[in-house]
Parts: C-alpha cells; structure tokens; sequence
C-alpha cells in the first residue's frame, strides 16, 4: 500500500498512442519535476514504430535516490484504450488511474483511486483544428497532474517558455492547455492525490542527460573530426547529437566545419571511414547497435589486426537478430569482445550512466591512439536513449590529447631505422607515421594480410605467429589503462558479493540497500572494462560467491570473467534479465533470495551467516 | 619470397623531375603478378603520370581492396602509404582518409570483382559523394586470385577459359558512374600507354571522382580468343573517342594543335586538358549524349575508349559538407576541445 501523502516517493506513468505528440509533453513533466530539486528518473518504453502502437513513458521520483526502474505504478495516465487493461493491472492498490472520461467506463477495481477527466471533450471546446485538438490533450493531463500531485505549474510554464523560445506563436496555445487541465482538476476533483511532490534540494549540481548526447559530447572533447554512421535505434541520436555539437562548437573563423559527418550507405561503409579516417590521423568514430556490430566484424579484424586506432559506439538493444530494437539489452558483450574471424580480442569500455559515457567516450579516444586498436564504448538504450540525472559534466583544462605513438617528421628524422610494427618500449605498442609527413622515410604499407614487423608481406608462420604474439602483449597493457571497476566493501566479513555493470548499478544498489535490511551482507563491485584489471580478481578472490548481475541470457560477462580472469565456474552465480526492460531492485532481491534457497552454501557465506528462515521468500 | 625489394643501385643519369626525383623513386616493389599481366602496365601509367606531373611521391595516398588488381598498390610509389583494406571497402577507406587530410592525392586501385560484385555499393556511394580521388579499376572481367570465375564486367555469353559462358548482364562501370554523378570518367586499355599515361595525369589533377575503366586483360585466365577482355580483342575493337593531352598550368602556352580538331577542358588548377577528335563530333560535356554514345558501342561490341565524361563542377565532399580548409587531421587540441566553460552552458541547458 502506498502510504498516505507519500511525498517525492513514486512512479507515474502515462500509457499513450505512438506519434501523438505525448513524448514531449511526458518529458516537460518529467523534466518540471526534477527542476523542483527532485531525482526522477524518466524511462521512454517505445514501440518500433511512428504511428499508432502503443507507447508508454514512466517517471520515477525518488527523494532518497533510487532511480532504478519500478514496476508498480503509483499514477497512471492512461490516454490509450487499445493497452487499458493492462495498464490498470499495473497500478498499485491505493494507486490512481487518470483517464480520458470523455466515454465513461468501468475499470473493474475498486482498490485504486480512479479519476476521469474530459481530456477530449475539453480540448474539443477549446479548439477547432483536429490537429490541435489532438496534440493538446497531452498538456491538458499534464496541467491537471500539476494540481493533482503538485507539480509547480510555474517551472512547467517557464520550461514551455525556453521550449519554444524560437517559435513564440506556441507559447500561449500551450499555456492555456496547461490551465485547462489544471482548472479542471482544481474544480472537479475532490481532492489531491495520495502522492505528490514537494520541492527539495536533491538536484544541486545535477543535469537531466541522455547517454548518446553525452557520449556525443565526449567525442567533441576527446577530439573526434570525423564521425560516420548508419541510422540504427538506439544509437542514432548519438550521431546527431555530435553533429549538431559539432555545428556549434567546432566552427572555425570562417565558419567552417572542423568535423565531418558522414551518413555512409551502411554499417560496412560507416566502420570503413572510421578506419580510413583513423589511419590518416584525425580522431573518427561510429556509432551502432547489434546488427551494426555483426556488419562492421571484417572492418574491427582489420583494425585489430593492422593496429588501426577505431571508436565505436555500441548502443546495445535487444537482439539477436532484429530482436527487439526499442528495448535495452546487455547482449553484445562476447561480440564484441572478441569481434571479427581469427584471434581478436578487443578493448570494451562499460559506462554505467550518462556522466561515464561522457569521460569514457573521451578517454576512448586516447586508449585507441594509445593502443593502435578499436576500442569499444558499450552502453546501451537505457542509458543512451533515457534522461538520467547525473552530475555536470566537467572537463580538466589541462588535459592534452593522448595521440599515442606517432613519429612526426622531426622524429623520424631521429629514428635510425623505422618498422611500423616493432616493439621497440616492450608494451607491445609500435609506432605508427601517418601518410604524407616525410619525403623519404616512415612510408609503410597497411595491410590485412599477414606482415613482418615492417609491414611487408610475409607467409612465413614464425613471423605470423609472433605478431600474433605481439598484439597480444597489447592487451596486457591495456589492463592497466582501462577505468578499473568500482567497489563497495559493505561487510569486511561477508563472503558473497554482486558484480555487475553498465545500465543495471542503480538496480543492484537499490537491492542491495532493500537485502541490507534482511542483514544479507554483500560486497559490491562494478566492471568497468574488459580486459579485468587486477583488481576484479582481487576482489573475486575474497569471496566465496558472486551473484553475476547482466541483462542477457547467456550471462556472457560471466563467460569472459571464466575464461579471461581464471575465475572458478562455480564462484559465479548468474543473475539474468533478458525481457528488455530497464532492471527493477525486486527483480534482484528475487532472484538473489532464490539462489540462497536453492544453495545454503550461499547463504553461510554471508556476514553474518543467514538461515533460509531468515531471509524472506522470492515471490 | 613473395616481397621483393628493387635493389636500391640505379643508373646515375636518370633524368629528374621538378621534385628532383627519379622515375625510379615513384617505383614500388617487384610485382608479384603473372608476367604480362595488364595490371603491371597500369602501375607503370601511374608512376609515369606521377613523375610528370612532379607530384612529391610522399603525397600520395594507395587504398585498394582484394584481388590482383588490389595488390599493385605495393607496386609502385614506394614513399607513399599504402592500405591494402577489404575486399570491396576501398571506397569507405578512401573516404576516410580524405576527410582525415584533403592535401593528399588519393589513388584507388580496385578491380572488376572488387568493384563490380562485392563493393557495388561503395562504388556507388562514393561517386555520389564526389570523393577527391582517382578510382582505377583494372578491369579484366574474371576473379584471378581465386583462378578465374566470371566477375560482374564480363560480357554477356562471353566464355571462360573452360568455354563455359556467362549467362548474365555485365556491369559496365563507366555508364554506372556518369548515371551517378561522377565528375571524371574515362575507359582506357593497359595496353595503350599513350592514352592511358595522360588520363592518368588529368584525373589526378581533377577534383572531384575521377573513374578510369582500364580493361587490363588476365593473361592467365581470362586471355582467350573468346574473352571479350583479352588483349586481341580490345585491340581490334577499340574505337577511340578522342586521344588526350595532358598540359599542367606551368606549361600550358604554346598550341601545336590545330584548333579545327582540339577540344581544351580548363581544370581547376589552371590546367588542360585538350582533346583531339577522331571519332564524330564527340563532346564529353555532353551528359545526355554521353550514354547512348557508349549503348551504340557496345551494341557494334566495341569498347569506347578515351575521356567519356568531363564536368565543370569540381565541388567536391569537402566543399559539400563545408569542413574547413585545414586538414582534419592537423588541427590542434585547442581547435577541437570546447573547454569547460563552454560546458558549463552544455549544463546550464541540461538543468
């Protein structure tokens, strides 16, 4: 049950039809909200489509900080009949249903609070144009959950008003439907609703960011020039939000562009520029999802293979195949670990917010100069699509471009003999001259075939076998360049502990706060990147069990930690989630309670030791 | 050994161009190709054109794809970088580059396989583009290195060397390419360094896509009496549309031509291209006149041979996408990084 007045602690949620305008009218709302001081976490649950499926956008407020997704809906706005009973199944009891009462009907539950407002009717008096009538709806229930849940109606004004700063026409329109729908709700509806929010103070110093505009942005900092790509949900906006960045922020003194984006003919072509541009010494990248992956594979062998500095984006969504492209999947983690034919193994980098994919993406940068190889920046739709709140961003002044190993003409000239894929500082990294810089030395030619450490074509299998060998050694160097993981020692004495990353950490944070009051004691710890530094196995090593936490079926970050950091198979309990859904906590807790049933030596190896009886039953 | 380097002694009186470099120094390293094979002659064009044009060999840029054909950028100007990619990707890998440094000239090497099966579509993509970059493909009709299929090029019912014939339509690139906007498209034989050496010259002074069709026959697959990509057929069937000469800016002065049968293009740089006709009134300008031109041949089985296409526009992907004139890849830390203050309006906007 919902406690009575519970203030800054709920979810709401609007179910609507696709292509309705209702997107942008649910983010006022959501962003309304978090301009009150309040942490709300706004998750856009979209079909593949442009017109008429179903849609839903659920916000979560959460004063304390959870921010993960929860199912159980405080409010719902249901405004799409096609999806009413199932959006009223969801709604908690002592929860409230809004709907469009302008054809009454019965919902069948008398445990929820259910409020009909007019919405169409209302907008037919006040407008004409079908068009409009339409699109207002959605900022009628807007202004009548302003009064309902106490929702500044200022901030939601001014946040209209900055929203069509350039088309002024809109403002009025859309402030009048505001105060319908709060006039209404004021007049009719006996009373405000059990939950509301108040204004608070937990939003200083926090921004309301997407994950592919602040990757996007990552790659303006880290120094990216070229970008190319191929439309794919979710990673679009990623693109597009670095070409229109780019489109202000790169210009130089005669307005010219000081980046190229290029919108390739697929995924084959997009990872080819990326290549070329790489090779020729501007910092290029693209951005993909899945099946973008699986295209661009010949492409990341080359660059692997050819030690050719590459960037790329994964925005993981629910695969395999076309899978399910709106929905948010950790499922390309082996794909891409070990991307294209032969031996490859490959740099992943794992940001688990907004805030990550901002500095990760600018770092990708420098690891993949660093490293001559492709360097992979795994999000995922969640982070990349939603608006999550997270610290500004910020940026050191004093930190430099990374270029890595290149040898410039003056260098060259100091270099007695150059061999392009020599270790000559023993961290298996050579040097690299990029095209056009002397007249007479550091000429070289790239290949795919196999080469001597000169570049030259060779067939000989000793010479194959060592360079195999050598860029191998790379990896072991990246170990220590990559973020290492973040842990969280909660019980120095408890012997289990979760691992996870990514997109699910706000989910595995807030079970491990609801577990820590059943005194289930674990330890904590968040990969960051493949390969593992020491440190995960240090950690793995002080406890007896790790409950594996991804979002995939075949819990592949469990298969790479097995087979790339030694760990014992039976150490490595898998937690997974595989519908496409954001995590929830409970989903967590279930499966973590369900383990420690099946497995009492899960349970002794908690600080202190916990009994079945103990611990509450999965549901 | 399958890397042979050219031993460094040279005669010491080999002329030297303006760079101050000898033919020589725009050679690559021993071609591995069978003897004879067309291709050779085409990297031969190319170090020929380079040196006469004084083009600094470390200026240029060699991308190809897969095949025989794809191999010859390690054949010739040794200074200069090479990316031997993907099969059918050298376009993408062009593009890049380019875009990474505009001050370089690009020379992409592919062949009919390449081009006309797997990369099709790069093909396609980057004519429309208008990439700065000369795109050879020797054209021999037949997969080499994989002992002689039919590619794509290959002239309907013409025979393989086993007398099995192609069943299906050949592609022909040069149609292709004007349909799509290419800027420069020329068709020339291995075989004819005199026509081949100044195309060469013209589409690197060129910017914009420059296409030359070489039919650079396989001498050991695909060189028969009843290919239609052998060497005695393009010499029999070969109808000259024009020959061409090549005259950088420095030198365009005299005219020895007469004028009755000279066509002059102007390029951007300042150079000419002249033009002597010896078919009928063939005007390369002609866009619309151009494709019925070459269906007419081909309908006699004649390969057209000579510039096919000329365009005046030389806006190429740079000036389309309006990046600016500094290489991409030579800006600074401090052109590209905005700087924290410019994100503290990023956060304000986010707030």
């Amino acid at each position: 049950m919902v406690p009575d007045r519970a203030f800054n602690e709920f979810v709401l949620k609007f179910a609507n039809v696709n292509g309705s305008g209702s997107a942008s009218a649910n983010l006022l709302c959501a962003k309304a909200l978090f301009r009150m001081g309040l942490p709300v976490s706004p998750k856009n649950i979209f079909p593949s489509n442009i017109q008429g499926l179903p849609t839903w956008y659920e916000i979560r407020v959460s004063e304390a900080g959870h921010l993960a997704r929860r199912a159980g809906i405080d409010v719902m706005v249901a405004m799409n009949p096609q999806t009413y009973a199932r959006d009223v199944a969801e709604i908690v009891p002592g929860g409230t249903l809004i709907y469009d009462s302008t054809l009454r009907r019965d919902f069948g539950r008398e445990d929820i609070r259910q409020i009909g407002i007019p919405i169409a009717g209302l907008c037919a008096d006040a407008w004409s144009d079908l068009r409009e009538r339409q699109i207002f709806k959605n900022i009628v229930y807007i202004g009548a959950l302003s009064w309902l849940i106490e929702i500044d109606i200022d901030i939601i004004e001014q946040l209209i008003a900055e929203q069509f700063k350039s088309k002024p026409k809109l403002v009025e329109p859309n402030f009048k439907a505001l105060r319908i729908g709060y006039d209404y709700a004021h007049a009719y509806i006996d009373g405000r609703l059990s939950v509301r929010a108040r204004k608070s103070n937990g939003t200083a110093g926090k921004i309301m960011i997407s994950g592919n505009e602040a990757a996007a942005l990552g790659a303006i900092y880290g120094g990216a020039t070229v970008a190319a790509w191929y439309p794919i949900t979710p990673s679009t906006t990623l693109t597009e939000s670095f070409e229109r960045h780019a489109g202000r922020l790169r210009r130089d003194n005669n307005g010219m562009l000081r980046a190229a984006v290029i919108q390739a003919e697929d995924e084959l072509s997009a990872a080819g520029i990326a290549v070329g541009a790489n090779w020729n010494g501007a910092r290029a990248f693209t951005a993909t999802s899945g099946p973008g992956i699986s295209l661009m594979s010949e492409f990341i062998g080359l660059a692997y293979f050819a030690e050719v500095p590459l960037v790329l984006f994964d925005i993981q969504r629910g695969g395999p195949s076309t899978g399910m492209p709106t929905r948010t999947q950790q499922s390309d983690i082996l794909a891409c670990a070990y991307a294209s034919h032969g031996d490859t193994r490959h740099v992943l980098l794992i940001p688990g917010d907004p805030g990550e994919c901002f500095t990760f993406s600018a770092d990708a940068f420098d690891l993949a100069d660093r490293l001559q190889a492709p360097v992979f920046v795994m999000s995922d739709l969640d982070i990349g699509m939603n608006d999550w709140v997270v610290d500004e961003l910020k940026w050191d002044d004093n930190r430099r471009f990374d270029r890595g190993k290149v040898l410039d003409a003056a260098k060259l000239e100091a270099v007695s003999e150059f061999a392009r894929y020599r270790d000559v500082d023993g961290d298996g990294v050579p040097w690299r001259t990029l095209p056009g810089i002397h007249p007479g030395k550091g000429a070289y030619f790239t290949r795919g075939t196999s080469h001597t450490d000169t570049g030259k074509y060779t067939e000989d299998g000793v010479v194959h076998a060592a360079m195999l060998d050598r860029i191998n050694a790379k990896f072991e160097t990246a170990k220590s360049l990559v973020p290492k993981p973040v842990t969280r020692i909660l019980s120095s004495k408890s012997r289990l502990g979760i691992i996870n990353y990514g997109s699910t950490d706000l989910a595995v944070r807030e079970a491990i706060s609801l577990m820590g009051r059943e005194a289930l004691g674990v330890n904590h710890l968040r990969l960051r990147a493949f390969p593992f530094s020491d440190e995960v196995a240090d950690f793995i090593g002080r406890h007896d069990f790790l409950f594996v936490v991804e979002q995939n079926r075949d819990a592949q970050m469990r298969h790479l930690l097995i087979a790339e950091a030694g760990i014992a198979a039976e150490k490595l309990v898998p937690v997974t989630n595989y519908d496409g859904f954001p995590l929830t906590a409970q989903f967590l807790v279930d499966a973590i309670r369900s383990a420690i049933h099946r497995d009492t030596r899960i349970a002794d190896a908690s600080a202190p030791p916990l009994t079945a009886a103990s611990m509450g039953q999965p549901r | 050994m399958t890397h042979i380097v050219k031993p460094a002694f040279h005669h010491p009186a080999l002329p030297v161009n303006a760079c101050g470099l000898t033919h020589r120094d725009y050679e690559g390293v021993v071609s591995t190709l069978c003897a004879g094979c067309g291709h050779d002659s085409v990297s031969a064009a190319i170090i020929e054109a380079c040196f006469e044009l004084d083009i600094e060999a470390h200026r240029v840029a060699k991308i190809s794809g897969i095949g025989c054909s794809s191999k010859t950028t390690n054949y010739f100007l040794d200074r200069s970088h090479g990316f031997n990619s993907v099969h059918g990707r050298m376009p993408s890998v062009a593009t890049g580059a380019n875009l990474a440094n505009n001050d370089l000239v690009y020379i992409g090497v592919s062949g009919d396989g390449d081009t006309a099966s797997i990369g099709l579509g790069q093909f396609c993509h980057v004519i429309r583009r208008r990439l700065n970059m000369v795109y050879l493909v020797e054209n021999n009709g037949t997969y080499g290195l994989t002992k002689g299929q039919s590619s794509a090029t290959n002239d309907k019912s013409a025979k393989n060397r086993k007398g099995v014939e192609n069943r299906y339509e050949a592609i022909d690139l040069a149609a292709l390419a004007i349909e799509l906007g290419a800027g420069f498209v020329a068709r020339s034989f291995s075989g004819d360094k005199a026509q081949l050496v100044p195309l060469m010259k013209a589409a690197i002074r060129y910017r914009g896509f420059a296409l030359i069709d070489v039919i650079s026959p396989c001498v050991t697959f695909n060189n028969h009496a009843a290919s239609t990509k052998s060497y005695d057929y393009v010499r029999e069937h070969n109808a000259a549309l024009d020959t061409v000469d090549f005259v950088p800016p420095e030198v365009a002065i005299t005219v020895a031509y007469d004028a009755g049968s000279t066509t002059e293009v102007t390029l951007h740089d300042g150079s000419a291209l002249r033009l002597h006709k010896l078919a009928d009134d063939y005007d390369p300008t002609d866009r619309a006149a151009v494709l019925p031109k070459l269906q007419r041949h081909k309908a006699a089985g004649e390969v057209a041979t000579g510039l096919l296409y000329l365009e005046a526009d030389e806006t190429d992907l740079h000036g389309l996408i309006g990046t600016c004139a500094a290489p991409l890849n030579s800006l600074a830390d401090q052109d590209l990084c905005p700087g924290n203050a410019a994100l503290g309006q990023i956060n304000a906007s986010h707030s």
